[in-house]
C-alpha cells in the first residue's frame, strides 16, 4: 500500500508540474483533471471520502467544464477543420 | 385671494413670455444674439498625416527596446529579481514548515479537548453517525450558513458579469453568439445522447443518496450537490437548454436559493435560540443509524444540496449563453 501512495504522490508530482510547463491550455486542464482524480484517490486512502467525493465532482468535474467553456469564449479552442482551414489560407 | 387677469394684460407680463420660451413657441435669443451654425468637423489630409507621424515617433520612443538602454536593464533586472524573489519565497515557506510541531504528535496543540469531545460526545449530542457531518452541520453551522451564502454571492456575481442584455439578445449584436448556441448546441451527438440517457439518471440519484445518507455515511450536502450540478451539465450538453428550460429556470434558481438559505437560516435560529436559553430541543434526535434522525441535520443537508446543485448549473448555463 506504501507503494501504491507513492506511486500516487509521483504522479501528483508529474501532473502539477506539467500543467504549469505544458504550453496548450487544452492539455494542461486535461492534466489538471487527472490530478483531481488522482487527489480524491489520494483522500480516500488518507480515509476521508466526504473529501474524496466532493473533489472527484467539483475538481474533476465541474471546475474543468468551466475551464472547458472559457476557453471555448475565448476562442482558445480550434476544431480540426477551422485549423485545416488556417494551414491553407496560410 | 388671487384675481383673474385678462388674457390680454396677461400676454404682456414676463411670465407669459417664459412660459412660452418653455412650450418653444418663442425663442427670445432668436434675432437679438448673433449665432453661427456649428461647423461640421473634419480634418485635411496633413494633419492626418501630421498626426500618424507622431503616434509612430511616439511609439518608436517608447517601445524601442533596441535603442533603450533602460528598458533593457529593465528587463533583466526584472528576470533576476523574480527568481530572487521566488527563491526567497520558498525559503521563508520551507522555514515557517519547519517550525511547525510534526506531524502525528499527540502533544501537537491540535489535540485538544475540542477534538476530543466531537470524538467522544459527537453521537450523542448531534445524532449523526458520520462525525464530520455532525461537525459541520451542528457544532460549526454558521460557517456552513457562511458558505453558502458565498456561492449564492459568487452566483450573483456570476451573473451580473456575464448576463446578456433582454434587449440585444435578438439582434447580431453581443447576444448573437448565445443564440447561435442556442440553435446549434444540441448538435444530436448519438454517443453523447446515448451515454447521457443512461448515465445522468445514476448520477443524480447518486447525488440524492449522498445528501440524504450525508449525516448516516461519507457525503453530505456539498459534495451531493456538486454530483447533482456535474449530472445536470452532461444532460445540458447532451439535449441541448430547450430541454433543461422545462424544469429549471432563473426563477427556479432564485426561488429555490432563496427557500433553501431561508430555511437553513431558520432552522438554525431556532437551535441556536434554544440553546443559547438552555431550552430542551423539539426536535428529536431519534436513533443514530436511521435515515430520519440526527435532527436537523437531514433538513440542512437537503437546503446545502439544493444550494449547491443550483449553482454549479447556473455557473455553467452563465459561461456557456450569458443567459437561461
Amino acid at each position: 500500500m506504501q507503494f501504491f501512495m507513492y506511486i500516487l504522490l509521483g504522479f501528483l508530482l508529474v501532473c502539477a508540474i506539467s500543467v504549469s510547463l505544458s504550453k496548450n491550455l487544452l492539455n494542461s486542464i486535461l492534466v489538471y483533471m487527472s490530478y483531481s482524480l488522482v487527489m480524491s484517490i489520494i483522500w480516500i486512502l488518507l480515509e476521508s471520502p466526504d473529501l474524496a467525493i466532493t473533489e472527484a465532482a467539483v475538481g474533476a468535474g465541474v471546475t474543468s467544464v468551466l475551464f472547458f467553456v472559457t476557453l471555448k469564449k475565448i476562442h482558445a479552442i480550434m476544431k480540426a477543420e477551422e485549423k485545416e482551414g488556417e494551414k491553407k489560407d496560410e | 385671494m388671487s384675481k383673474k387677469v385678462s388674457q390680454e394684460k396677461y400676454e404682456k407680463t414676463r411670465s407669459y413670455r417664459m412660459k412660452q420660451w418653455f412650450d418653444g413657441t418663442r425663442d427670445p435669443f432668436l434675432n437679438t444674439v448673433e449665432m453661427k451654425p456649428q461647423k461640421v468637423f473634419s480634418e485635411d489630409k496633413e494633419t492626418l498625416e501630421r498626426r500618424a507621424e507622431d503616434r509612430k515617433k511616439l511609439r518608436e520612443r517608447i517601445y524601442d527596446t533596441a535603442g533603450n538602454t533602460e528598458v533593457r536593464v529593465f528587463r533583466k533586472f526584472y528576470r533576476v529579481a523574480s527568481v530572487l524573489f521566488c527563491i526567497c519565497l520558498v525559503v521563508m515557506l520551507l522555514a515557517a514548515v519547519s517550525g511547525l510541531p510534526t506531524f502525528g504528535n499527540p502533544g501537537n496543540p491540535v489535540n485538544n479537548e475540542v477534538a476530543a469531545r466531537y470524538i467522544e460526545n459527537g453521537l450523542q449530542e448531534t445524532g449523526a453517525v458520520n462525525i464530520v457531518t455532525g461537525m459541520i452541520l451542528d457544532y460549526r453551522a454558521f460557517d456552513t450558513l457562511g458558505e453558502s451564502h458565498v456561492l449564492f454571492i459568487a452566483t450573483c456575481t456570476v451573473l451580473i458579469l456575464l448576463r446578456l442584455d433582454k434587449s440585444k439578445k435578438g439582434s447580431h449584436g453581443i447576444g448573437y453568439e448565445a443564440e447561435e448556441d442556442r440553435i446549434y448546441e444540441p448538435k444530436n451527438d448519438v454517443i453523447l445522447q446515448t451515454v447521457a440517457r443512461i448515465l445522468v439518471p445514476p448520477i443524480v440519484i447518486f447525488g440524492i443518496y449522498v445528501i440524504l445518507g450525508g449525516h448516516l455515511g461519507p457525503g453530505g450536502g456539498f459534495s451531493g450537490g456538486a454530483v447533482i450540478g456535474a449530472g445536470l451539465i452532461l444532460y445540458v450538453n447532451a439535449f441541448g437548454f430547450a430541454k433543461t428550460e422545462r424544469f429549471f429556470h432563473e426563477k427556479t434558481y432564485k426561488r429555490l436559493s432563496f427557500c433553501a438559505l431561508a430555511c437553513y437560516a431558520l432552522a438554525k435560529s431556532y437551535s441556536f435560540y434554544t440553546g443559547a436559553n438552555h431550552i430542551e430541543s423539539m426536535i428529536p434526535l431519534g436513533t443514530p443509524g436511521a435515515i430520519l434522525s440526527s435532527g436537523l441535520i437531514l433538513i440542512l443537508n437537503i437546503c446545502v444540496g439544493l444550494v449547491v446543485a443550483g449553482t454549479m448549473y447556473t455557473f455553467y448555463v452563465m459561461f456557456r449563453k450569458g443567459a437561461y
